[in-house]
């Protein structure tokens, strides 16, 4: 069940084309991503989404209702990109506050101990880290107990400890069951989170599809590379047809071939007892799908 | 609607809170203008009866004139600045993806100064009273009606300033920059009533030198003027249309 659906959105800022043509659908439960290079889009698209701005042409659905409806303030939790508090409120008392917006809010003791604030409650938010203070954005997010959270840019100037947990932190309000859409612009983000992704590029979906699937699009061949513990000929490699080609590198063998390849020679070494030593795959990635679909590399 | 009034007043407690913990604001808005009391009221000539103030005492002048100062100093130094600053970090728009509404922090950083207003003119009036002897307004209703127009029409151009100002920095400048010719024709270098003519005549068009003139008048036991009352509602409806009309929220 698509929980958000967004079908040929466009937002122009005076001559400027901020989004051009959108659409895709978020399904219930699913870590639904938005890739894409700084000025793509993609903050006005969730800003749509979030009812904070009007669109030009097409359509938003997010629950079934339209975008303004004050109902979905109740039940779509948002953090944005470079939203602050107040220098001198502290943790605890945002948090109070806060929930006391909501009609069913969540426990704002239990929210603040899982996101890592419990001993940071009568800190005021001037003297928290920038991980603390997006941590405690995404507890705002979070604290009307929403169906959906969307995340905009929530890594971005965190180091890479703070991101790592910040990551383990969204994995674990998917588990809770919220669906969540998440806007980034780093490809590791992205491949390691989303189940699924929207490309945007200059204001349009460029590609939309799982991490896998996106990668498996855009290159033909795999690599591997290994020390077989004993040699078979080569034609026992190209028979298989997902093996384009074999190459000795001393000791070594590399195998180049598609999409299968891996699984095909792997089971071919393990019904001939064969153990492959330092064995290495390469595969394209994320990267190399995003410069295949848009024909430049996304600036880290 | 009670859970809208209660929210409306966690928001205010939260506002009174925050603002209470700005030491320097604190102190021109709650305790300057008392503290100006005492010193002019211990000067022992400002005690005297003076003709040329039509037999009034300079103590009793000045006041309505620190009354004007606690609305200039919230007026004009407090809420554009904490307001601009709100819309400058984005607490506005985090504020409108909530069920809670932007305009909700607004009235109750309006309704926060209005507290902090009447508590710092009690005890400016209450010091006047007990410690020199200055007479509580005389029509306590019409005081009432001055210090709530005065108040109505210097909050309209702050309002005006936090709509208009596009960081808090700036509107903290432009609020000073207003402030001083403000305070200056509200009488608190030269009281307005021993100004030359003309520039009486030119405060009464200033916020804040007709809202001490009606401030004044109350005090000392007549009705506020018509002139004074009509620019007052004029900064009301010309000001607090125009900041209605440009707020941005974000």
């Amino acid at each position: 069940m698509a929980v958000i659906e967004v079908s040929n959105l466009q937002k122009r800022y005076g001559e400027t084309v901020a989004v051009r043509d959108v659409s895709f659908a978020v399904e219930a439960g699913e870590i639904f991503g938005i890739l894409g290079p700084n000025g793509a889009g993609k903050t006005t698209t969730v800003e749509i989404i979030a009812g904070l701005r009007t669109p030009d042409g097409g359509s938003v659905e997010v629950l079934g209702r339209e975008p303004h409806n004050p109902e979905l303030r109740k039940l779509v939790g948002v953090q944005l990109q470079e939203s602050q508090l107040a220098e001198k409120m502290t943790v605890r008392e945002a948090l109070e506050l806060y929930s006391a917006f909501y009609p069913q809010p969540a426990d704002w003791r239990a929210l603040a101990a899982d996101l890592g604030l419990g001993d940071k409650l009568k800190t005021r938010f001037g003297k928290l880290s920038g991980g603390q203070k997006q941590r405690l954005s995404i507890a705002l997010a979070l604290i009307g107990d929403p169906r959906i959270a969307i995340l905009d840019e929530l890594t971005t100037g965190l180091d890479p400890q703070a991101r790592r947990d910040t990551w383990d932190l969204i994995e674990s309000i998917r588990d809770r069951g919220v669906t969540v859409l998440l806007v980034t612009h780093f490809m590791e983000e992205a491949e390691r989170l989303c189940d699924r992704l929207a490309v945007i590029d200059a204001g349009a979906v460029v590609a939309l599809d799982t991490p896998a699937g996106l990668v498996a699009e855009v290159t033909t061949e795999q690599r591997l590379r290994f020390r077989p513990s004993r040699t078979l000929p080569d034609e026992v490699f190209t028979a298989l047809p997902e093996v384009h080609e074999v190459r000795h590198h001393g000791s070594q063998l590399e195998v180049i071939g598609d999409g299968n390849v891996v699984h095909a020679v792997t089971a071919l070494l393990a019904a001939n007892q064969i153990i492959a030593a330092e064995l290495r795959v390469e595969q394209a990635s994320l990267d190399d799908a995003f410069v295949k679909l848009t024909g430049r590399p996304l600036e880290k | 609607m009670r859970k809208t009034v209660h929210l409306f007043a966690k928001l205010t407690v939260s506002e009174l809170r925050l603002f209470l913990r700005e030491p320097v604001q604190v102190f021109f808005a709650l305790a300057f203008p008392s503290i100006l009391i005492i010193i002019l009221g211990s000067i022992p000539s400002f005690r005297e009866s003076t003709p040329d103030l039509g037999g009034l005492r300079v103590i009793d002048i000045y006041v309505p004139i620190a009354v004007a100062l606690v609305l200039a100093m919230l007026a004009l130094q407090v809420t554009p600045l904490v307001l601009a600053t709100y819309r400058e970090r984005g607490v506005l728009r985090r504020l409108a993806t909530t069920p809670a509404r932007p305009v909700a922090l607004l009235g109750a950083q309006l309704v926060m100064n209005l507290i902090t207003a009447v508590v710092s003119c009690a005890l400016v009036l209450l010091i006047g009273r007990f410690a020199f002897d200055v007479h509580l307004p005389q029509s306590f209703g019409s005081f009432v009606v001055a210090f709530l127009l005065c108040a109505a029409a210097v909050f309209s151009l702050g309002l005006f300033i936090a709509a208009l100002a596009p960081s808090g920095k700036a509107a903290n400048s432009i609020g000073t920059f207003l402030f001083f010719p403000s305070m200056f024709f509200a009488g608190l270098w030269t009281p307005r009533e021993v100004m030359p003519k003309i520039l009486q005549r030119i405060g009464d068009f200033t916020p804040l030198g007709a809202g001490e003139r009606a401030l004044h008048e109350a005090a000392t036991g007549h009705w506020p003027s018509l002139i004074a009352l009509g620019v007052l509602v004029a900064y009301v409806l010309v000001f607090g249309t125009a900041a209605a009309r440009l707020f941005k929220w974000e």
